[in-house]
């Protein structure tokens, strides 16, 4: 660990402690199964941490968990918050309402702001406004290049010497084409004990592309983005990651030819690790028919033999994580005809039934998987110390209870994000945040939705 | 019939039924001095232009005018559009000003199912006269009408459409129509300029198939049609696209000149959808030949637009 790393850990329990001091909350969650598994218990929280847990623990104020599972809050590796520059469809706290109710209590707002957050002025303001709101950790994701523009490195070290410590670099939106400067990115981040986030997306073989390069988009008269697009880029970054011994993480994967190039890569000790969206878990681009923008998203929604491949990859270990992709968008910039639309969906709220519909009710993930999917492994990819962690006494009480059998339907204007732009609208999704607690504090709770088990 | 968006999907009836109205039509106006129909009087028709066009802008003019419709004639550059209002926007309003019908051509994919979503709960029908790369439905009724009136018989025929099918609504629209009323088609094409997956085009159920090939003198001789397709030079040749390495090697390969017209069996009939770019995919000698339908195809697609604008509007009170 360099000098660096270890400044922001203690950067970061301070903000923990301050927090604290004003959070302080001393609640007893009764009858709760951690992680799903064993018999019911109680935990008390006091203090901001896990003080106990046992059975008849007794406290001031009593939250009855029966039948819920308690995790470690989720942390999101990739969020557009939109602020600054378009809080028309979103702000840093209207985005921590979100991911709050979706039991998320860390998120890493990416830099394609406007303006970009490729300097330490926009990356401590985001910073500020997240503790300010307190509702979830924000952390925000620096650029790469400066401008997103690809063609020189943005002040990374300053960024990450910043009271923002940043520790996620991504010019997500665009990739980092420059194969040079890609190398450059990953060698100078290295030092910085940082990585780099990298959007896969080969620009020349993508020009102008609209859906998936298929069946689909070829009968929608749709211009193709090819897997190898993708594909190409993971493969070529690996090598490079590799070359230079740096850390690559990869942004919101979707193909099945992309773990492939991962498995190759880690099985000969690449240090990469990779995220998929809820999306490309659940939905194909068979949703293009009929031209409706709020299935627009970049990668593309791809085929369901794709979408089969990153279930079975994430459930491996060969895709690390889930991340949202949270990608707000106002109603005109969706509500148009399909080349003009943006791409890119709401994703908070959504996540975890995603993964429960996806991937705990067909059996390829337990609730100790989804600890991993969504809490344990991002939180380590980016280096939180305080998320992710175990559900013991001691521990932060930084954690979700999620009903396994409630289900809910989602509805975009329900949302608490401004745009309401949810390719999941009006379907109903099994498991529903209950209550997510960071440091010991109610950040989101909700009651029984009435929607009765499905 | 609510809206004519594409092809894809039109049973052979509905097709036939719109055929047999465009001949009955013609027939009508057959040798008339004055071809006008009272039969869309008090309806308003507007064509909302996107896109740079000739023969489709005036040809539904002309079959809404020949009906008596009320036709207004809107186009992008001299429109609100250019303002900067969305599509959405523009639609309703034309509905709001009392547009029973909107004939619509976008460069976008999907415009015109855009536009007859925004318009779903207003009575007013669209067609799609072209939506970026994905269908031009009139087109490839008026091309079937053609071939049905030279060739008698559109099931069981072959038909080759030849060149850019990439980035061609003409070829989607005909491959869906001409395969459902029976016909084999063939997609001839470079690899670069096929789509992926064009084998899979006909219909489950059709009558015909679609098939694809890259070797144009090998399908000539069986061919009842060749239908030549644009070159859009601009987005298939140079250093940008690399679909093609020239206009030269292009032509060679893939145009229809005198030496190919020998090739094709003597009944064959050679459509183009125009315009045509003489010397590039087609050579003047084979575009001004008897085999050649194209001045054919403009006057049929006036009674093939007739027929849609007929079965649209004046059908709708019989709930057609």
């Amino acid at each position: 660990m360099s000098e660096l790393a270890s400044e922001s850990d203690k950067h970061r329990s301070e903000l923990a402690s301050e927090s604290d001091r004003h959070r302080r909350e001393l609640l007893v969650i009764k009858g709760v199964r951690l992680y799903g598994e064993g018999d019911p218990v109680d935990m008390l929280v006091a203090d901001g941490v896990i003080a106990d847990v046992g059975t008849g623990l007794e406290g001031p104020e009593a939250v009855d968990a029966h039948g819920l599972v308690a995790l470690p809050g989720f942390v999101d590796l990739h969020t557009h918050l939109r602020e600054p520059g378009r809080e028309d469809t979103e702000t840093i706290e209207t985005g921590s309402v979100a991911a709050a109710l979706g039991g998320y209590t860390a998120v890493f707002a990416m830099a394609n702001t406007d303006p970009v957050a490729d300097n330490a002025v926009v990356v401590e303001h985001v910073w500020r406004r997240g503790r300010e709101v307190g509702l979830v950790d924000v952390h925000p994701v620096g650029a790469v290049t400066a401008g997103l523009a690809g063609q020189r490195l943005a002040e990374l070290g300053t960024m990450a010497r910043s009271e923002a410590a940043v520790r996620i670099f991504s010019d997500d939106g665009h990739c980092v084409a420059d194969p040079l400067l890609m190398r450059r990115a990953l060698e100078y981040t290295r030092g910085l004990g940082a990585v780099v986030a990298q959007h896969a997306e080969e620009p020349r073989l993508t020009a102008g592309a609209q859906a998936h390069e298929g069946e689909r988009a070829a009968r929608l008269g749709l211009a193709g983005w090819p897997a190898a697009a993708e594909e190409a880029i993971v493969a070529r970054d690996c090598l490079l990651a590799k070359q230079v011994d740096a850390r690559l993480h990869v942004c919101h994967v979707s193909t099945a030819g992309t773990v492939d190039v991962l498995r190759w890569a880690k099985a000969r000790g690449t240090k990469v690790s990779a995220e998929v969206t809820p999306h490309h878990l659940a939905l194909t681009d068979e949703r293009l028919t009929g031209y409706d923008p709020v299935n627009k998203v970049n990668p593309p929604l791809r085929t369901a033999s794709d979408v089969q491949v990153l279930r079975e990859a994430l459930a491996e270990g060969v895709v690390d994580c889930v991340a949202t992709d949270h990608a707000p968008h106002a109603e005109q910039d969706k509500n148009c005809e399909w080349s003009a639309a943006r791409p890119g969906m709401l994703g908070l709220q959504t996540a975890l039934s995603v993964v429960v519909d996806t991937m705990v009710r067909p059996g390829m993930l337990d609730w100790r998987g989804v600890a991993r999917v969504m809490s344990e492994r991002p939180a380590q990819i980016a280096g939180l110390v305080d998320q992710g962690r175990p559900l013991a006494i001691g521990e932060p009480a930084t954690l979700v209870l999620v009903d396994p059998r409630d289900s809910w339907v989602v509805r975009g204007a329900d949302l608490a994000s401004i745009a309401g732009n949810t390719p999941f609208e009006g379907m109903r999704l099994p498991g529903v945040v209950r209550m997510t607690l960071l440091r010991g504090r109610v950040t989101a709770r909700r009651s029984t939705t009435g929607g009765g088990g499905t | 019939m609510r809206h004519l968006l594409s092809t894809a999907g039109m049973s052979p009836a509905a097709a036939e039924t719109l055929l047999d109205t465009a001949e009955t039509l013609k027939k009508t106006l057959l040798g008339r001095e004055v071809r006008k129909l009272p039969t869309l009087r008090g309806r308003t028709v507007v064509t909302l232009f996107h896109e740079n066009s000739t023969r489709t802008r005036v040809s539904f003019e002309v079959a809404g005018k020949w009906m008596s419709a009320d036709v207004i004639n809107v186009s992008a550059s001299g429109s609100s559009a250019s303002k900067g209002e969305s599509l959405r926007d523009t639609a309703t309003t034309l509905s709001a000003a009392g547009a029973d019908l909107v004939v619509v051509r976008h460069p976008a994919s999907g415009a015109a199912h855009r536009l007859a979503g925004w318009l779903s709960s207003t009575n007013t029908a669209v067609v799609n006269a072209g939506d970026g790369t994905h269908e031009h439905p009139t087109q490839a009724l008026l091309d079937a009408a053609t071939l049905r009136e030279r060739l008698g018989t559109i099931a069981g025929r072959r038909i080759a459409i030849v060149g850019d099918v990439l980035h061609s609504r003409v070829a989607r629209s005909n491959a869906y129509l001409l395969s459902a009323l029976g016909a084999d088609v063939v997609l001839v094409a470079p690899p670069t300029l096929t789509p992926v997956g064009a084998a899979t085009w006909a219909e489950p159920g059709a009558g015909g198939t679609v098939t694809v090939s890259h070797d144009l003198d090998a399908e000539l001789p069986t061919v009842d049609a060749v239908m030549m397709l644009r070159v859009q030079a601009e987005r298939v040749i140079g250093d940008v696209a690399n679909f093609f390495p020239s206009v030269r090697e292009y032509s060679a390969a893939y145009g229809l000149d005198g030496r190919r017209l020998g090739l094709l069996p003597e009944h064959a009939v050679v459509l183009h959808p125009g315009p045509m770019l003489r010397g590039m995919e087609i050579a003047s000698t084979v575009a001004d030949s008897p085999r050649a339908a194209i001045n054919d195809q403009v006057r049929n697609g006036v009674h093939v637009r007739m027929a849609v604008l007929y079965h649209l509007l004046a059908g709708k009170d019989e709930g057609a």
